[in-house]
């Protein structure tokens, strides 16, 4: 059976630096993907690249056999591709419902049709209020967005990817800047996701994160793959280790 | 308060209208100004050489403009910020100078004949407006709207197509602006091209700014304050654009969201 997702040589340079240096992965039905890598590895340009808010230099990048490079963010996005963002990104100024449902599919991919729509839509409504429930934002659906505290705010912004229902979930560096109960509880949250999507991919640094989640990994240096397979097998890897600890190590 | 205050008045609530509704996608539109004498011009033709009457003559320009306006804004909207406001300027000034070489519309000489028009069916035109703009902020599309004012990558990265948006809310601002510079010219009679000079599409902003960019009842307040304050306080008759400016730049720099900021959400 072909990948879900699948990338092949892709590379992407900015003037003289080379972000990613003909990358290739395969991501497969039911597997959670970790990627991991220094600062500077290329990390978040292959999911710049692979949504859209980059484009490829060269290579191609296909979901479900389909090639989505080079097509719009919102095109991308609309064939089942979600993403959050390293520095979390929702929408301040609407309220914690709102910002699910403005990623409804339906109401995007219309929005003629949006302005005649009753506003109470009830299977929306019920949807968006269901994954507010599962990340344990049920009671602050009405407030502004801005009032949530950081670790809320990353909820919110994975309940609101999982909203019309993607396929594919890629998360960037998610632990960011958590302590260790909210890293906990970002564990479940993800697992919870996992069972509303086919797959996921999963950057981050927290390798306490990596090694509970990952069923598969990919360690990066300088836009390049320097090794993949089993979680354990990765980690200890000589040339993941000099990656992260330097030549030394 | 006398009937030519309340039809200008009228007139300025729709330009207010017509920016907002371009500044819901995020997009700060200086070339309202055109839109206006383009409205006004297409009606004036339907009117004065082809017979038809005001309100479809209205219509008819208000979609001839916003149809202008979308081919317009595709390469127009590309660009943000200080390079957006130069660009929706040069739409004013290049508007401008086309009608002032147009002999079919009357050139610099100007373009008159239109009547028809009066105070009953300006308040007509802006309650209709304003329903719709209250039905708009009540529906989806409103939070469509402001995702893409707020963030325009994440909002693509939840599937919405930003320029199809950007694009269609800088043409229902066009029609707005359309419909009120065909208004203006048959309230008026006669207009010359320098009757839409950019200092209007300013003042359009100014409404905006002042009345608040959260709701469509920011601009209507900022409209009236413009217009009205003006005829009972002498000063302001002399000093018209120092004060206004003076005016803008303190609600800038103290009051950012207007004089009414609340932002009414779509969702209860």
């Amino acid at each position: 059976m072909g990948a879900l997702l699948s990338a092949h040589g892709v590379t992407k340079s900015f003037g003289g630096i080379r972000a990613l240096d003909g990358i290739d992965f395969a991501l497969g039905e039911g597997e959670v993907l970790g990627i991991i890598g220094p600062n500077g590895a290329g990390k978040t340009a292959l999911i710049n690249t692979i949504t859209g808010f980059y484009r490829a230099d060269s290579g191609s990048i296909r979901l479900a056999g389909d090639e989505i490079s080079g097509l719009p963010i919102h095109a991308i996005s609309r064939r089942g591709i979600a993403r959050t963002f390293q520095n979390i990104r929702i929408f301040k100024r609407l309220t914690v419902l709102e910002n699910v449902l403005v990623a409804g599919k339906r109401a995007a991919l219309n929005p003629i049709a949006a302005l005649f729509r009753l506003r109470r839509e009830k299977p929306a409504l019920e949807a968006a209020a269901n994954l507010l429930s599962a990340f344990g934002l049920e009671a602050k659906a009405d407030w502004r967005a801005a009032t949530l505290s950081y670790g809320e705010a990353r909820r919110l912004e994975i309940a609101r990817a999982l909203y019309g229902g993607p396929q594919v979930l890629l998360l960037d560096e998610p632990a960011a800047g958590m302590n260790e109960a909210e890293t906990e509880r970002l564990v479940n949250d993800i697992r919870k996701a996992r069972h509303r999507l086919r797959a996921v991919v999963l950057i981050e640094h927290d390798m306490s994160l990596i090694r509970a989640l990952s069923t598969r990994l990919i360690a990066m240096d300088y836009g390049r793959k320097i090794a993949e397979g089993e979680p354990a097998a990765v980690l200890a890897h000589p040339q993941v280790q000099r990656a992260y600890l330097g030549e030394a190590a | 308060m006398n009937q030519d205050l309340v039809f200008f008045t009228c007139v300025n609530i729709l330009l207010g209208w017509s920016v907002y509704v371009v500044l819901l996608s995020g997009s700060l539109s200086f070339a309202q100004g055109a839109f206006m004498a383009l409205g006004c011009y297409a009606a004036g033709l339907f009117t004065t050489k082809m017979g038809l009457p005001l309100i479809p003559a209205l219509a008819l320009a208000g979609l001839i403009t916003a149809g202008i306006a979308a081919v317009l804004g595709f390469p127009a909207l590309r660009v943000k910020g200080v390079y957006l406001i130069l660009v929706t300027l040069g739409i004013t000034i290049c508007v401008r100078i086309a009608l002032e070489n147009l002999e079919l519309l009357g050139g610099v000489g100007g373009f008159g004949g239109m009547a028809g028009a009066n105070v009953y069916l300006a308040l007509g035109i802006v309650a209709a407006v304003g329903v719709c703009l209250w039905f708009l902020s009540t529906s989806p599309l409103q939070l469509i709207l402001d995702a893409v004012r707020e963030d325009e990558n994440v909002a693509a990265a939840v599937g919405i197509n930003v320029t199809y948006i950007k694009v269609a809310s800088f043409s229902a601002g066009a029609l707005i602006a359309g419909i009120a510079g065909g208004l203006y010219g048959h309230y008026m009679n006669f207009v010359r091209p320098d009757s839409f000079d950019a200092l209007i599409s300013i003042y359009a902003v100014f409404f905006v700014i002042l009345g608040g960019v959260n709701n469509f009842l920011g601009p209507v307040i900022g409209a009236i304050a413009m217009t009205v304050l003006p005829e009972y306080m002498r000063v302001l008759q002399e000093w018209r654009p120092t004060v206004f400016s003076a005016l803008i730049l303190a609600m800038l720099l103290f009051r950012p969201d207007g004089l009414l900021p609340l932002r009414l959400t779509t969702v209860k």
